[in-house]
C-alpha cells in the first residue's frame, strides 16, 4: 500500500513533478490537505466522521468553487453579451473565459466547440434532437452500449420514436466489458451514430473509447461519449479521442450542479440547426425569419446559468492544479485497496470486474439487500449508494434488482474505505 | 448494534425476513396486483381470496430488502380473517405508525405485532418499503390492472 497522505504540497501550488516523482511517487497527493479545501467534509454524521463515498451521483465543492458563487453574485451579477456597462463586461468575461478552460480542459482546438448546457442529460438531449432531426430517419440505427446510464438511453428511444430509426445494444461480458466482436457486427450502412459511456457509473469499466470511435469512423460513423463520469476521473483529450461529442456534468467534477458541458466538432456543430430557439442565439429576427449566430451561441437560446459557468471554471482549474494523471493514479490505488478490502469479505460480490476500472465499486452482501445496506451504513457515518443507479438494463444483465455503490474521488482516504468495511460487518452481524 | 439501528431492524423483522410467512404463488387467487419502488427496483405481488367482504387466504411475492420482505410478511400474517373495511382501517393506522402520524395509538384497530415498525418513522426514506406491500394490496382490492407504483 503506497497510498500517502502527507508530502510535498501538491494540492495547491502548480508544482512541476521531478523525475524521481515520476518515477516512484507519482500519485503521491497530500490528500489530507485536499481535504481541507472541502468544508463540507469536516462533519460527523450519526456521530462519526462523513465518509463520502457517493461521487458518481455528485462530487463535494472545493471552497474555491463555493467562494467563486459568492464573489459573482456579490460582486459581479449582471447578464452578459448585451450590456455596455462594468458588471455586464465582468460577468461576460467570467463566463468566456470558463469556456477556454474547458477548451483547455478537454484539449479541444478551439473554444466555439465548447456549448454549455444544464448537464450530461441536456447535452445528449442537445445532440438528439439537433443531430438526430437533421441525419436520422425511418430505418437508421443508432448504437449504445448495455452499460449505459438512461440518459444515454431515453434520448435517443424518444429520437427512434420520432423518426422510425432503431435502437441496437452492444452486449457486454459478465466482468461488464463491452464485446468489441459484437459491436463491429452491429456496424452497417444503416448505423448513423454511436454513443457510448466512457467510464461506467455502475461497474467502474473504462471502455475502450478510442477504439470503438476508430471503428466507427471507419464506417464514416460519428460517436458521442457520454463523458458524465470519466471527466473527474481520466485525463481526457478529445481530439485525440477524436470523438465527435463528448458530454459532461459540473457537479461530477466539483462544480456547481445545473451545469454542463457538451463537446463537438465544430464542422458537426455547424450544420446542426438550432436546439431551442430564443433570446441570444440570433443574429437577427425579423418576421421574415430569423438569422442564427455561429456556434456556440446558435446552442445557448437564453440566459444561460452564469454563475454555474465561472463556478465550472474554478472547479476545473482546482483539478488542474493537482492533475488528472495524479489523481487516476490516487485513485487506482485506492480503487484496488478497496476492492482487495472488500474481497476478503467472503459474502460480497462484485458486480463490474473489468480489467480496466476506476473509481466505482458496485456490490451484493449474500443475505442482505443493498437498500438495508445503506441504511446501516448511514448510521456509521458512510454515504453510498444503493439501487439501480439509473441504468436498469444493467441491473438485468447481471440479475440483481440493484447493488451497493461506492464510488471514489481524490479526497476519499483508506480512513474511508476502513469505515466502509466496518459498516459492512456491521451489516452482517444485524442480518448474520 | 446501535439503538437506532435496533429500533429498525428488531428481531422480529429479521425473522420476517430470513423466514417470509406466506410467500408463495396462490393458484387460485381472485384479487392481485404487483406493485414496485423505483427506489430500490423491489418488485411485490399480492394475491387475495375473498369470501365475500373477507379475506379467506392472502400470500406474496418478490420484495426485497428487510423492511418490505418483513412488512409483507407480516402484513399477510394479520390480514386473514379481517373484512376489507377491517383492512382498510388496519392500513390507515399502519401508515400513521410508520409516518409518526399515529396520535392515539388506542384508538382503531389493535396493530399488534405491526408494532415492531414503529422505528421505520425515523427513517423517512424507509417508509416506501415498509408501505409497499399494502399501497398493493389496496390496488389488488380495488383489482386495478398495471403495476402500483410507490412513486
Ligand atoms: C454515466 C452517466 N451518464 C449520464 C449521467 C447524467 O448526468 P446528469 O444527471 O448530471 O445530467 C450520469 C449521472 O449519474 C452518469 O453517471
Amino acid at each position: 500500500m503506497t497510498i500517502t497522505t502527507t508530502g510535498q504540497d501538491t494540492a495547491t501550488a502548480n508544482v512541476p513533478l521531478t523525475a524521481r516523482d515520476r518515477k516512484s511517487n507519482l500519485h503521491a497527493l497530500d490528500v489530507e490537505k485536499i481535504r481541507q479545501d472541502f468544508p463540507i467534509l469536516q462533519q460527523r454524521i450519526n456521530g462519526r466522521p462523513l465518509a463520502y463515498l457517493d461521487n458518481a451521483a455528485t462530487t463535494q465543492k472545493p471552497r474555491a468553487v463555493i467562494d467563486a458563487l459568492q464573489h459573482y453574485y456579490a460582486r459581479d451579477n449582471a447578464n452578459i453579451h448585451r450590456g455596455v456597462h462594468e458588471l455586464s463586461v465582468r460577468a461576460t468575461e467570467g463566463y468566456e473565459r470558463a469556456r477556454t478552460i474547458v477548451q483547455r480542459f478537454l484539449n479541444a482546438a478551439d473554444p466555439r466547440e465548447i456549448i454549455f448546457t444544464r448537464g450530461t442529460t441536456e447535452a445528449i438531449n442537445l445532440v438528439a434532437a439537433s443531430y438526430g432531426r437533421k441525419h436520422i430517419g425511418p430505418g437508421d440505427e443508432i448504437i449504445v452500449s448495455a452499460m449505459e446510464h438512461h440518459s444515454n438511453i431515453v434520448p435517443w428511444q424518444l429520437l427512434c420514436e420520432q423518426t422510425g430509426a432503431r435502437l441496437r445494444v452492444i452486449p457486454i461480458n459478465d466482468d461488464g466489458e463491452i464485446l468489441l466482436d459484437a459491436y463491429d457486427a452491429l456496424l452497417t450502412p444503416r448505423t448513423r451514430l454511436v454513443a457510448v459511456v466512457h467510464l461506467s457509473n455502475v461497474l467502474g469499466t473504462i471502455n475502450p473509447v478510442h477504439e470503438i470511435i476508430q471503428r466507427a469512423h471507419r464506417h464514416g460513423v460519428p460517436v458521442l461519449v457520454d463523458g458524465a463520469q470519466s471527466a473527474a476521473h481520466l485525463p481526457v483529450d478529445v481530439q485525440a479521442l477524436d470523438c465527435d461529442f463528448y458530454a459532461f456534468s459540473g457537479h461530477k467534477v466539483f462544480g456547481p450542479t445545473g451545469i454542463g458541458v457538451l463537446y463537438g466538432k465544430a464542422a458537426l456543430l455547424r450544420e446542426m440547426p438550432p436546439y431551442q430557439g430564443g433570446g441570444d442565439m440570433i443574429s437577427r429576427v425579423s418576421f421574415e425569419g430569423p438569422t442564427y449566430k455561429d456556434i456556440p451561441y446558435k446552442f445557448e437560446a437564453g440566459t444561460p446559468n452564469i454563475a454555474g459557468v465561472i463556478g465550472l471554471g474554478v472547479a476545473l482549474e482546482y483539478v488542474n492544479r493537482i492533475g488528472l494523471e495524479r489523481i487516476a493514479a490516487y485513485e487506482h490505488e485506492l480503487l484496488d485497496y478497496a476492492t482487495r478490502s472488500l474481497l476478503a469479505i467472503p459474502q460480497v460480490r462484485l458486480i463490474g470486474t473489468a480489467k480496466a476500472k476506476a473509481s466505482v465499486l458496485s456490490f451484493v452482501l449474500a443475505g442482505a439487500h443493498p437498500h438495508d445496506i445503506g441504511t446501516i451504513l448511514n448510521q456509521m457515518g458512510v454515504a453510498i449508494r444503493t439501487g439501480h443507479h439509473c441504468a436498469q438494463p444493467v441491473m438485468d444483465r447481471f440479475g440483481v434488482p440493484a447493488t451497493a455503490r461506492a464510488s471514489l474521488a481524490f479526497y476519499n482516504t483508506t480512513a474511508d474505505i476502513d469505515a466502509l468495511v466496518a459498516g459492512i460487518h456491521k451489516v452482517l452481524e444485524v442480518f448474520g | 448494534m446501535t439503538s437506532e439501528l435496533q429500533d429498525l431492524y428488531q428481531e422480529l423483522i429479521l425473522d420476517h425476513y430470513k423466514r417470509p410467512h406466506n410467500q408463495r404463488h396462490l393458484d387460485d387467487a381472485d384479487h392481485q396486483a404487483e406493485g414496485y419502488n423505483p427506489l430500490c427496483g423491489d418488485r411485490v405481488s399480492v394475491y387475495l381470496k375473498l369470501d365475500g367482504n373477507r379475506i379467506k387466504e392472502v400470500a406474496f411475492q418478490g420484495a426485497g430488502c428487510a423492511i418490505s420482505t418483513a412488512s409483507a410478511s407480516m402484513m399477510t400474517d394479520a390480514l386473514k380473517g379481517k373484512t376489507v373495511e377491517e383492512v382498510r382501517e388496519l392500513f390507515d393506522k399502519f401508515h400513521a405508525l410508520v409516518t409518526g402520524r399515529l396520535e392515539n395509538p388506542e384508538a382503531g384497530p389493535d396493530l399488534g405485532k405491526l408494532e415492531v415498525f414503529a422505528g421505520v418513522s425515523q427513517y423517512p426514506v424507509r417508509v416506501k418499503c415498509a408501505t409497499l406491500a399494502w399501497h398493493t394490496l389496496e390496488a389488488a382490492l380495488e383489482q386495478r390492472g398495471g403495476v402500483v407504483s410507490t412513486e
